[in-house]
């Protein structure tokens, strides 16, 4: 497959660009900031998604999605970046349907359809160190009558608040730090011993901290097979950081426009700012950041759909670049816009909290350096 | 149509198959061990075996060492499919290159463009029979990154020009039988209108070449003189005066060919991590050492990042959406990852890397390799005029 888009998925980025530009741009980002709004999104917005069809981007024909592939998930994800829309996207969308597409018939008739229609909303409950790590799984999951108890304790769950079914890793099986003993479970968040706490972050997203307390599920609960779930979480994670990576891509191409439209405006020693080789060369720079962290994140989308044995390796290229090139681009921002770019008032601070958070989202570049040098063996 | 195509395509690739294993001798299937495995080519070519001789001139005949050049000229007068199979197939045999030349790479594709058809006609098909060695009279001592500040003057003698001056950096201008050379024609005009493009005889009256020694030991450029040098009129390519639109869009291949590559020779090259696996170890599946780990793997992310780079923009360029400051994104950035490459080549192989001379073939290698390597964003354009380009003929920054 050539790297570079097709026709239709240059339709698809045409008609997202100008959906979130529209819909969800950085000014509805700031009013839901400002109203502090409970789920850090709209509903309305996430209604209208569904309509086009972006809920169900990777939800089968069969069950009423779009089924249009990893890299039209990822040209949605980076639209959103470009505007810092705060939808579901990534929770429900891109892990959910992921999720959901590994479980049994009957899980799949019910929950898919609802996906497509954006009428469900899902959230991962997985990481329980501060730093990413999916084999860090210390919540349990004992044996209890038809099913099993939840015990643990779940942080940095995105949407968690709004979620109407969390999907909770837990151990059946093996050690801490195992991969193999952890079972993927579809929770009520309204169950009996659920706690849902939300978090304020700085990026103005939902995230919560989930605690179980012997929380009863029943067998049909269980997604996929029992001690075999670190598999399909990896499959979620990697179609996750693809998009994210699609995100931060997009973060990035609104930070540096943003930064090269200041350079041609702001004026200092009689002179635009832009005219100054010390800015105009690392704009150049950043310029080829985001070009390399372009191909590597289309590369890694291409390279799920095509479900290539070395898209792992893609995905944690994809998620180490862009999520440099994002910090970059925004550091760059800041710095280059000046007293400014330190106010509140004005958007550039924004697109600096938003790689930060991105960055931090199912491992770092550190985190996916380390997993490509394991992947080429050493 | 489609299969019809893809039959022709097969058939075309069963024929080069056949011929490239009838044609070419064993030992230009070996790797190329060092520089004089390369084949230059020129009227005065040292070939190093009967082998390399051979291949060369059978490529030649074929005109396969251009490929997608046309017939007329010299060239094989393939399509981009078929010189792809053509590639495949001698990438299949390991088969050498059997030309390397600024003919082929710089020259060639000016030619073909400014070129009139005498010009083509005289210079093409020596250029892909290896005939004749050409080298780049660009910068001057007085002219290196600011280039159209060149002084090389050629005066307008009726018939002929005649032309005084110097270039630096002249690739292998003592080797050369022919020089492309950039000349001042009209001094009175703006500094990037007054320059002309000249083709001469290296063998001319009063070129004169003198050797650089380099800090890498070796002396691959050359300082060229002309004294009094009489150039007939008709080897000016192009108009007079329009030499600078001639000289961005030859840069422009010269670029390419530089991002693109590496300093050691071509060739399959090993990876960083593959290198550092046998020469430092692992210890429990990690390498061995581990804050050499961390650099090396972020300079492998940028590196295939930026192979796929290549990959998307030769795509793109492919549905006609490429732009020339393309090629300075891939100088620069392509240039300053093999300077990385060469320095963690270095710290992998720590003291031994060092070695000058010793007894052993190869030794001294690497770190020629690494200093050579140090030139690369410099040549061509520094990675500082790459990124003034990008300024300002991609983000449109003022004044740059």
């Amino acid at each position: 497959m050539p790297l570079i888009l097709t026709d239709d998925q240059i339709m698809i980025r045409d008609s997202a660009d100008g959906f979130f530009k529209d819909e969800a741009p950085v000014s509805q980002h700031r009013s839901l900031r400002d109203s502090n709004n409970p789920i850090g999104f709209s509903r309305d917005v996430w209604a209208r998604m569904a309509e086009m069809g972006f809920a169900g981007v990777l939800v089968p024909e069969s069950h009423g999605g779009a089924d249009m592939g990893h890299v039209a998930a990822g040209i949605i994800m980076e639209a959103m970046g470009k505007n810092l829309s705060a939808a579901p996207m990534l929770s429900t969308a891109v892990l959910g349907a992921t999720a959901l597409k590994q479980g049994t018939p009957e899980q799949q008739a019910r929950y898919l359809p609802l996906i497509a229609q954006g009428a469900h909303l899902f959230a991962l409950a997985a990481d329980e160190a501060a730093r990413h790590k999916p084999n860090h799984v210390a919540t349990t999951a004992t044996p209890s009558g038809n099913g099993f108890k939840l015990n643990g304790t779940k942080g940095f769950v995105l949407d968690g608040a709004a979620a109407d079914t969390l999907i909770v890793a837990a151990r059946t099986g093996g050690e801490v730090g195992d991969t193999a003993g952890i079972t993927l479970f579809l929770v009520n968040p309204k169950s009996d011993g659920v706690t849902v706490d939300r978090r304020s972050m700085v990026d103005s997203r939902g995230a919560a901290r989930v605690t179980l307390a012997d929380v009863q599920v029943d067998g049909a609960d269980v997604l996929g097979d029992v001690g075999n779930g670190f598999a399909t979480l990896e499959k979620m994670l990697d179609a996750g950081r693809a998009c994210l990576a699609a995100e931060m891509l997009g973060v990035s191409g609104t930070a540096f426009a943003m930064t090269v439209d200041y350079l041609k405006q702001r004026e200092q020693f009689g002179s635009k700012i832009g005219s100054f080789q010390a800015l105009q060369h690392r704009a150049a720079h950043l310029f080829c950041e985001v070009e390399l962290a372009r191909s590597a994140t289309l590369k890694a989308l291409q390279a799920l759909d095509e479900g290539s044995d070395r898209a792992p390796m893609y995905v944690s290229l994809a998620k180490a670049k862009a999520g440099e090139v994002a910090i970059l681009a925004s550091n760059e921002g800041v710095q280059m816009h000046g007293g400014i770019g330190m106010t509140d008032e004005y958007d550039i601070g924004f697109f600096m909290k938003r790689a930060r958070a991105a960055q931090e989202t199912f491992g770092d570049a550190a985190f996916h350096s380390d997993r490509i040098a394991r992947t080429l063996g050493y | 149509m489609a299969d019809l195509a893809a039959a022709d395509l097969d058939a075309f690739r069963a024929e080069t198959r056949a011929w490239l294993e009838a044609n070419c001798p064993a030992d230009m299937r070996e790797p190329i061990r060092g520089d004089d495995d390369v084949c230059w080519g020129g009227r005065n070519c040292q070939f190093k075996s009967e082998g390399q001789r051979l291949w060369l001139e059978r490529m030649g005949a074929k005109g396969w060492t251009v490929p997608e050049w046309p017939a007329a000229y010299g060239g094989g007068g393939l399509s981009r499919e078929q010189a792809k199979v053509l590639a495949e197939e001698m990438r299949r045999i390991k088969a050498r290159s059997p030309l390397s030349s600024f003919g082929i790479w710089m020259l060639g594709p000016a030619l073909l463009k400014y070129g009139n058809e005498a010009q083509k006609l005289e210079h093409l098909p020596r250029i892909a029979r290896g005939e004749i060695r050409w080298c780049q009279g660009y910068s001057e001592p007085g002219a290196g990154s600011d280039l159209a500040s060149l002084r090389t003057s050629a005066e307008d003698k009726g018939d002929h020009y005649l032309v005084n001056g110097s270039k630096v950096w002249t690739s292998y201008a003592d080797k050369a039988d022919w020089i492309f050379c950039l000349v001042r024609t009209d001094a009175q005009a703006p500094k990037h209108l007054g320059i002309s493009f000249l083709l001469f005889d290296m063998a001319s009256e009063g070129v004169s070449t003198s050797p650089i020694k380099l800090i890498s030991g070796s002396s691959p450029f050359c300082q060229t003189f002309f004294d009094n040098v009489q150039v007939p009129k008709a080897n000016l390519m192009g108009q007079p005066g329009k030499g600078w639109d001639i000289a961005k869009y030859l840069l422009t291949h010269e670029r390419d060919m530089i991002g693109g590559s590496d300093s050691t020779g071509g060739g399959q090259r090993d990876s960083v991590s593959n290198i550092a696996k046998r020469l430092i170890g692992l210890d429990a599946a990690i390498l061995a050492d581990t804050s050499l780990r961390t650099d090396i793997a972020r300079h492998e992310i940028n590196a295939l990042a930026f192979s796929l780079t290549m990959e998307r923009t030769l795509a793109e360029a492919k549905q006609g959406q490429g732009t020339g400051a393309l090629s300075s994104m891939l100088k620069y950035y392509g240039t300053e990852l093999n300077k990385e490459r060469m320095q963690l080549l270095m710290s992998i192989r720590g003291s031994d890397g060092l070695t000058w001379e010793g007894e052993e073939k190869g030794d001294g290698d690497l770190a020629r390799s690494w200093l050579r390597s140090r030139a690369n964003s410099i040549e061509g354009g520094t990675s500082e005029v790459q990124l003034n380009i990008i300024a300002k003929r991609v983000l449109d920054l003022p004044g740059a």
